[in-house]
């Protein structure tokens, strides 16, 4: 097979291919090493120097046939740099893999590369990385969205077949959006957050980045389960089947109108309606709904997630890894200029945002306001889902913005996640794909629905993919190989 | 609103040292970030119970079965300063 | 001269870390370990490596509930982990998950003490400083070993329900009885696994709200605890008797100087941001749980205390006595069910425990390594059923008092049957007869002028008489007998 048409493969079509043996998975996997070495976007952080042994001939028992998969870098992988975009982590290698990566490893995925991202996954644009800003293959001054910004490049830009993220207020969905990919954040709980270097711990979940819905539910299949070692995980009810509808016949699909108004841009809006119209055609029936809470979501959600950062992120001090200041003159020296010298501005806004929040006598007026909101947004979506089944909103308030366009107004950046935060808060699942172009760049379409229904949620997203044939090739074309 | 002498306190509790210039950042960002999360004030929540978790089991309980620790070498080998078998910091004490 | 003239009553609550007897750690599978070589039980989730997530181990948990049905507490139906944030070296997480607004055990009492709450929580590592030799950059160093860091620990809080250090160490004892006896604990202060803070204030006798308190750090024996909270207690009455005012601080006695000194730091106060740990979710109580925990509850100290005396007989004194030394009350109870002939009466029997073969085993009191291990009889070469033998030879007279002792020196030192050793050293009780009649006589003759105060009314003046008697005899007299015949020959 050319290589022209190995990219041209989704995962699922490569899984095939390897099984017809029209292809080889040391073939496949050379041809993305290839191209992945030759990253102008800056998505990696570290490229594997070749797949591992047995990755050119998988076990028949190894559904995933050895597709490469990009890992977004706060994923623990054993021996290999997990760094989290942060310079507190510069080299430091695990001694132990993530659950979520040892899971699609044990079903024949291949480690390609470590993807680059937000520092600490604290962002929505992948410019708080310690190991500089990724590009949107869309367009190279614009971001790609975060802050799993680099998995999302990479796949949109075919420089990974596929990717892993994670998501706590939309850093899946989001730069999927902007990148013109599927992104699918799903129940919380659902997938093992063992081995994912924690930003916020009741809202972080790892999900797939891909380019299709199929590639996505594929993923996703082989990451789900209970996890002895992580006590917040579940059992996933089913199994996570490969979707298959093409009508959406008495589909109920819910528009918040929080969420579709104001501070969407009109392009997007647009778009959105649009493939609300493609919906209708399919059968499903559009309803207006109400999610009271969800324009205070993003305030709850900028209280309780750096609240739990400010915890999560103590244990960089300098003791037993990562980098420490040198010459302390004592403990309390080593402490703060080590965490100084080693987290970038936004990850310190937020440690002080979150430790302001807790201390004493904030408690109550900040974390315990934003903890009764999140019940409140929990019960918006109950009584939402008792008249439709799936709620559909923007995935993000714009298209990809340029870079630097937002970091000087931290608000302004928060903002991103405007429609994604109230799922995030409820722990229920979403999808984003890609439904049309503005200005010339990609609208993400969201989907959501009630705690596991990520099959019902993949089935709907595969009908409207189907009619809505987006075309990637353009980042693919612009986005690696080469100068543009 | 959060004041300048706010911000050093906030600062020394998360072990943050913090240059002139970026307090005076922080303490700005900081403010501007307030006022917008200061909305929820605004709600009446006095019947709401919070939420810490999402998920609606409890539980998860491990077995008293002992699993494999590293070896010494391992646990050791990304600390940024060791002393024969243990980590070495300064000391608190001092 | 108002001011002297007021008297200060103590008040004191306990703080007490219990290190639970797991296997493993409270939120890891690493196993516990004493004196094992640093850091050769650790794992990603105790050294708070990046990614690692803690799950709590249902032992612990299991004997949170045992610990607090023991002492009488409410149990919470669900109960919730909650991170305290701050930074120190033994810490890796720079957090420790404990549990604070709901505790898994909350109320109840052990004794007169009321128990204000018991919780499960996570131990920090073993910092050890290393001073001037280990120096890095211009400062000390110290070296941090995290094979302690996350051993399960019951932190069981009292009210403030103690005004005494004595009283706090008597009470100590028996909390420590009992939960050696649930089986939760090795309950050793010296290895650590028992470690207790008290928390110390006074107020005028008569009023009732508590006055300033000071905590006084890691005293590591209850004798230590005992002079240390009188110590603290002297201070904050003199200060208070001069005028002075009780500083809220934290303390620590020097044993050997009887010194305290305030181990005030540099950092401003502690300022922990509690909230709920978002990687655990609540600990719900389940029935079966909670069943499991009340089967595995022995019997424990004050209702062995009650038994002893109501349904044995013992006195009062003698069944506490037993009941909150756990190796005495077993020992005691084996012997009492031994097949021997004749059979001691238990009171003589108890008597005999606690005090003559307590006493010849060098017997603590429960404070040394192994809670007085070296004064355990059931490691005795002494076995239950030859000192329930011994005592069934003294009770029938069959031996004197005094050459039961002699006897008992021998098990003590070589074991063996009381009754063979009786015969081998000819210790048979001497009957009344003529022969005893005879040494008697002679005893008063050798003895005229005690005899002569004995006659006079003075009963106490008998000792040299009976002490030439029992030479003669080599002590297989009965003293009993011995007076009788004294009396009847002095005509009294
Ligand atoms: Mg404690
Ligand atoms: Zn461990």
């Amino acid at each position: 097979m050319n290589n022209t048409d190995i990219f041209d493969l989704s995962s699922a079509q490569a899984v095939a291919a390897i099984d017809a043996g029209t292809l080889s998975s040391g073939e496949l996997f050379d041809a993305y090493r290839a191209r992945a070495s030759n990253d102008e976007l800056n998505c990696f952080t570290w490229l594997a120097e070749q797949a591992p042994k047995d990755a050119t001939t998988p076990p028949s028992q190894s559904p995933l046939n050895g597709v490469p998969l990009a890992v977004k870098d706060l994923f623990c992988t054993e021996g290999v740099p997990s760094q989290s975009g942060s310079r507190i982590l510069e080299g430091y290698r695990p001694p132990y893999t993530a659950t979520a990566v040892a899971r699609l490893e044990e079903a024949g995925a291949t480690l390609l590369g470590k993807t680059n991202q937000d520092e600490f996954a604290m962002g929505s644009s992948t410019e708080n990385s310690a190991y500089g800003p990724v590009r949107n293959p869309w367009d190279p001054e614009r971001v790609p969205g975060g802050s799993s910004g680099g998995s999302a490049a990479a796949v949109a830009a075919g420089l990974a077949p596929w990717a892993l993220g994670t998501d706590t207020g939309g850093s899946i969905r989001q730069p999927a959006a902007l990148c013109g990919i599927v992104g699918l954040k799903p129940t919380y709980g659902a997938v093992s957050r063992y081995g994912m270097i924690a930003f916020a711990s009741s809202l972080d979940q790892a999900g797939p980045l891909t380019r299709d819905v199929t590639d996505a539910a594929l993923m996703l299949r082989h990451m789900v389960g209970r996890d002895p070692r992580d006590a917040t995980s579940l059992q996933f009810p089913e199994e996570v089947s490969l979707p298959s509808a093409e009508r959406l016949d008495g589909v109920r699909l819910g528009v918040p109108q929080e969420l579709t108004g104001e501070g969407i841009e009109g392009g997007v809006l647009e778009a959105f309606q649009a493939t609300l119209a493609r919906a209708e055609e399919l059968g499903a029936q559009v309803h207006s709904v109400q999610l009271p809470h969800a324009p205070h979501a993003l305030s709850a959600y900028y209280i309780l997630a750096p609240a739990e950062c400010s915890s999560n992120l103590a244990r960089f001090d300098g003791v037993r890894y990562g980098a420490r200041a040198q010459d302390a003159h004592d403990l309390l020296d080593m402490y703060t200029r080590t965490r100084h010298d080693g987290f970038g501005a936004e990850v310190k806004r937020r440690i002080m945002l979150g430790t302001y929040a807790l201390s004493s006598g904030y408690y109550d007026a900040y974390y315990g306001r934003a903890q009764r909101v999140r019940t409140k947004i929990a019960e918006d979506f109950k009584a939402a889902f008792a008249e439709v089944d799936l709620i559909v909103t923007p995935t993000a308030p714009t298209v990809a913005f340029r870079l630097g366009e937002k970091t000087a107004d931290p608000w302004s950046m928060y903002l991103n996640d405007y429609c994604t935060v109230p799922m995030s808060l409820a722990g229920i699942p979403a999808i984003s794909i890609p439904c049309g172009l503005s200005e010339g760049l990609p609208v993400g379409f969201q989907i959501a629905g009630p705690v596991f229904s990520e099959n019902r949620l993949l089935d709907a997203a595969y009908a409207l993919e189907q009619v809505l044939g987006f075309d990637g090739s353009p980042a693919r074309v612009s986005g690696a190989g080469g100068p543009a | 609103m959060i004041d300048r002498d706010e911000v050093l306190h906030v600062a020394r509790l998360a072990r943050l040292q913090l240059s002139e210039q970026e307090v005076q950042a922080m303490t700005g960002e900081l403010s501007a970030v307030l006022d917008h999360i200061a909305k929820i004030g605004e709600l009446d929540l006095d019947n709401v119970s919070p939420t810490s978790h999402v998920v609606e089991v409890t539980g998860a309980l491990r077995p008293d079965e002992p699993v494999a620790s590293l070896t010494r070498e391992v646990a050791l080998a990304q600390a940024p300063a060791v002393s024969g078998d243990g980590f070495l910091v300064p000391s608190p004490q001092a | 001269m108002s001011a002297a003239a007021v008297e200060y009553e103590p008040v004191i609550g306990l703080e007490i870390h219990v290190q639970l007897a797991t296997r493993t750690k409270m939120f890891c599978g690493c196993e516990l370990s004493f004196g094992d070589p640093p850091n050769t039980h650790t794992c990603p989730v105790c050294l708070g490596l990046p990614g690692s997530l803690p799950v709590a181990n249902a032992r612990a948990v299991h004997f949170g509930l045992m610990i607090g049905m023991a002492l009488g507490c409410e149990l919470a139906p669900r109960s919730i982990f909650h991170r305290k944030n701050y930074f120190y070296p033994d810490l890796p997480k720079g957090y420790q998950i404990s549990q604070y607004d709901e505790p898994l055990c909350s109320g109840g009492h052990l004794g007169d003490v009321r128990i204000h709450r018991v919780h499960l929580e996570e131990d920090a590592a073993k910092l050890v400083h290393v001073g001037a030799s280990g120096r890095i950059h211009g400062s000390d160093a110290s070296i941090v070993d995290f094979n302690r860091g996350g051993t399960p620990l019951a932190e069981i809080v009292t009210e403030p329900d103690l005004r005494s250090g004595e009283q706090a160490r008597e009470w100590l004892t028996l909390l420590r009885t009992t939960l050696r006896q649930l089986g939760v604990s090795d309950v050793n202060m010296e290895e650590g696994s028992l470690r207790c803070d008290a928390n110390i204030s006074v107020r005028p006798v008569g009023t009732q709200a508590l006055g300033v308190k000071t905590e006084l750090k890691n005293m590591n024996s209850f004798r230590f605890i005992e002079r240390g909270i009188r110590a603290e207690v002297s201070r904050q009455q003199k200060l208070l008797g001069e005028g002075g005012q009780v500083v809220q601080e934290t303390l620590h006695f020097d044993p050997a100087s009887e010194r305290i000194t305030s181990l005030r730091s540099k950092e401003e106060a502690h300022d922990y941001r509690y909230f709920p740990e978002p990687d655990l979710l609540p600990v719900a109580i389940e029935q079966a749980m909670l069943e499991e925990a009340r089967a595995a509850m022995p019997e424990l100290p004050a209702a062995r205390a009650q038994r002893l005396e109501q349904e044995v007989g013992l006195s009062s004194d003698s069944a506490h006595q037993l009941a909150f030394r756990a190796d005495l009350g077993d020992y005691f109870e084996a012997a009492l069910s031994a097949k021997v002939d004749p059979a001691p009466p238990a009171q003589a029997l108890a008597n005999w425990v606690a005090g003559d073969l307590v006493g010849r085993l060098g017997g603590d009191d429960g404070e040394g390594a192994g809670g007085g291990a070296g004064g355990d009889p059931n490691h005795s070469r002494v076995q239950a059923s030859a000192l329930a033998a011994l005592v069934g030879l003294v009770s029938a007279k069959r031996i004197s008092v005094g050459a039961g002792r002699q006897v008992l020196d021998r098990l003590v030192a070589e074991g063996g049957d009381p009754l063979a050793i009786v015969q081998s050293e000819g210790l048979e009780a001497m009957d009344g007869g003529e022969d005893l009649s005879a040494i008697v006589a002679a005893a008063l003759t050798a003895n005229a002028d005690a005899a002569e105060r004995v006659r006079g009314g003075n009963a106490k003046a008998i000792g040299p008489i009976i002490g030439h008697v029992m030479r003669e005899t080599k002590g297989r007299a009965d003293g009993g007998e011995v007076t009788r015949l004294v009396n009847e020959q002095l005509g009294l």
